[in-house]
């Protein structure tokens, strides 16, 4: 499989990334040279396997049905979380008008 | 007095330890050799302060008799891909240029409370995606070793750790963190001259790490030699609740634990990763450390890894997919660069603000993996390459019934200069060829320096064990340790 401009345009609209036109068109080349490799992989034989989905075989844990129950990734940290953003407007995350 | 900077991470914690010399004097002589290695670009950002202040909480532990910890005394760089609280953390982004984490992760904590210090924040390929430190906003960093044909040209440190590698072999730090996904740790301690070892999976929290492709990304320390790596480690390894996929084990006394006695053991040797138009010279560094762990009572078997080959394309699959998937947080509004047109709404918003925040080599990994994840396409690429990663793991399983430990080389190639790969991402992937296998099995992988190729350059040996065998690994990395020799290092031409 390759992709084409219109696609690569399409991946990029996917993936919120602006591309003008020239940007679109120095992608697709690059993008095929890598898909091309990685097609080999069609070739290997894997009838009967389960795609992995753990590397090493763990249980996922469950946290104290708690309130805070790690203050780390808890709450009542506001301030922190917001230290770092871009447009913070009176305690929350500032965004542009996202409707009419 | 003794070169302070030339001193092993065993050899600080020692002379702190026994009053040769104050924490404080070590802290202040690599603050002096990083200040004189500008122009390595090794660090993005130093912070000589941090520094002496922990020095000085150290040498106050000593005069009251307390415990130093594990790394007491020891100053170390911080791979920028670990979140530091009030320190600027960027994986060497535009994106996160100017964020200022307000916690401390996991690993760097523990390396505080094992009484290490922080030199600074280590440059690294932009969120750790590249084999040669050209891809970091920040400028490449330059390697400290330079061929023996005069020509000066720059050479690359390796990548993605290329900051903590071109500082532990500069002698700017002891010891680095490094983070490993597909080879990010061994490959740059191959390159230059300097050991690395990637635990198993889980060992350390990825609690705080900038994420990359979270089923592969493993922390784990740099250094000079096999000791300094064992003490390390067992200071950043440990159960952490905060991260799901954290291991849930004891920490083993790796270094109590480190014998270079190979009696009894098996070396496999797998057959694969000899491949056609290899260099002669990374064949001779393979011979001569299968020679040296005969020599330390090893049982050398030739074994069979058959699905080597896809490793790499599987990797190239998988790391894309979940690192866009990763990256989809990096929006403009909560943290990190905010890029927002005149007029433009949220959606257009988003879209500004990842063009400009992110590099090339980021935006061709994210389109990647949006690709293979995107409907109609999620099957033939990203499910087959999750059976293909599950074949991968199945042949080291099935290599265990015959051997202890795998030797291989690090890399298929001595450094190469900056600029020699740039225009073609698939020669750079191929760099990664000996690396990835590991890193998708998740298995503890390191590598140590075997020796100088005819052009004065280090070449590493890679050792592959079990599962939460990283004793295994760095007993058989020490064995290959006492029998290399090696004592090369570069001259100091930066200063």
């Amino acid at each position: 499989m390759s992709v084409d401009k219109a696609t690569v345009a399409k991946i990029a609209s996917l993936a919120r990334i602006r591309m003008d036109d020239a940007a679109c068109d120095a992608m697709v080349p690059e993008l095929n040279q890598i898909l091309g490799w990685v097609e080999q992989l069609g070739e290997v034989d894997v009838t009967g396997v389960e795609p992995m989905t753990a590397v090493i075989p763990n249980t996922l844990r469950l946290r104290d049905d708690v309130v805070d129950a790690d203050p780390l990734t808890g709450g009542g940290v506001r301030d922190k979380v917001l230290a770092n953003a871009p447009a913070p407007e009176h305690g929350f995350f500032g965004v542009p008008k996202v409707i009419e | 007095m003794t070169e302070l900077t030339e001193l092993t991470v065993a050899a600080i914690r020692k002379g702190v330890a026994g009053g040769d010399f104050t924490a404080v004097e070590v802290a202040e002589a690599f603050n002096a050799n990083v200040a004189a290695a500008s122009e390595l670009n090794a660090f993005i950002v130093a912070t000589p302060e941090k520094a002496v202040e922990a020095a000085q909480a150290v040498d106050a532990k000593r005069a009251k008799g307390e415990d130093l910890g594990k790394m007491g005394g020891v100053p170390i760089g911080m791979k920028d891909l670990f979140a530091t609280n009030g320190v600027q953390t960027t994986a060497a982004s535009h994106m996160l240029e100017g964020f200022v984490p307000q916690y401390e992760s996991t690993v760097s904590q523990k390396l505080w409370d094992a009484g290490a210090g922080m030199l600074g924040k280590l440059n690294l390929d932009q969120f750790a995606m590249g084999s040669s430190n050209e891809t970091s906003y920040f400028g490449n960093v330059i390697s400290p070793w330079r061929r023996k044909d005069g020509g000066n040209a720059d050479l690359a440190p390796g990548g993605s750790s290329g900051g903590s590698s071109s500082a532990v072999s500069a002698r700017l730090c002891p010891a680095a963190t490094g983070t490993d996904t597909g080879g990010s740790i061994r490959q740059p301690a191959a390159f230059t001259g300097i050991t690395g070892i990637k635990p198993t999976y889980g060992r350390c929290s990825r609690w705080g790490v900038v994420a990359f492709a979270s089923s592969l990304d493993q922390a784990g320390p740099m250094a000079r030699d096999v000791t300094d790596c064992a003490i390390m480690l067992e200071a950043m390894a440990g159960f952490d609740p905060k991260d799901s996929t954290s291991l849930d084990m004891p920490v083993p006394e790796w270094e109590a634990g480190l014998n270079p006695d190979m009696k009894g053991k098996k070396v496999g040797i797998p057959r694969e990763y000899r491949m056609d138009g290899m260099d002669p010279e990374i064949l001779k560094s393979w011979d001569d450390g299968i020679a040296w762990l005969k020599d330390a009572g090893a049982e050398v078997v030739d074994i069979s890894l058959p699905h080597t080959k896809y490793a790499l394309p599987a990797y190239y699959i998988i790391a894309p997919a979940e690192a866009s998937s990763n990256l989809a947080r990096y929006d403009g509004v909560r943290y990190g660069l905010r890029d927002l047109p005149e007029g433009a709404g949220l959606q257009d918003m988003y879209a500004a603000t990842r063009a400009d925040g992110f590099g090339p080599e980021v935006k061709r990994r994210i389109m990647i993996g949006t690709y293979v994840l995107s409907a109609g396409f999620y099957d033939a690429y990203y499910n087959q390459a999750q059976k293909v990663r599950a074949l991968i793991a199945r042949d080291f399983e099935q290599a265990w019934s015959q051997c202890d430990v795998i030797l291989a080389p690090t890399c298929p190639s001595a450094a190469f200069a900056l600029g020699d790969k740039t225009s073609d991402p698939l020669s750079m992937y191929l760099n990664d060829v000996f690396a990835v296998p590991a890193s998708l099995a998740g298995l503890p992988a390191m590598s140590v320096p075997a020796g100088l190729n005819s052009e004065g350059l280090p070449l590493g040996l890679q050792i592959i064990g079990k599962a939460f065998d990283e004793q295994g690994v760095l007993n058989a990395g020490l064995a290959i340790e006492q029998r290399a020799g090696f004592t090369a290092k570069p001259e100091a031409w930066w200063k």
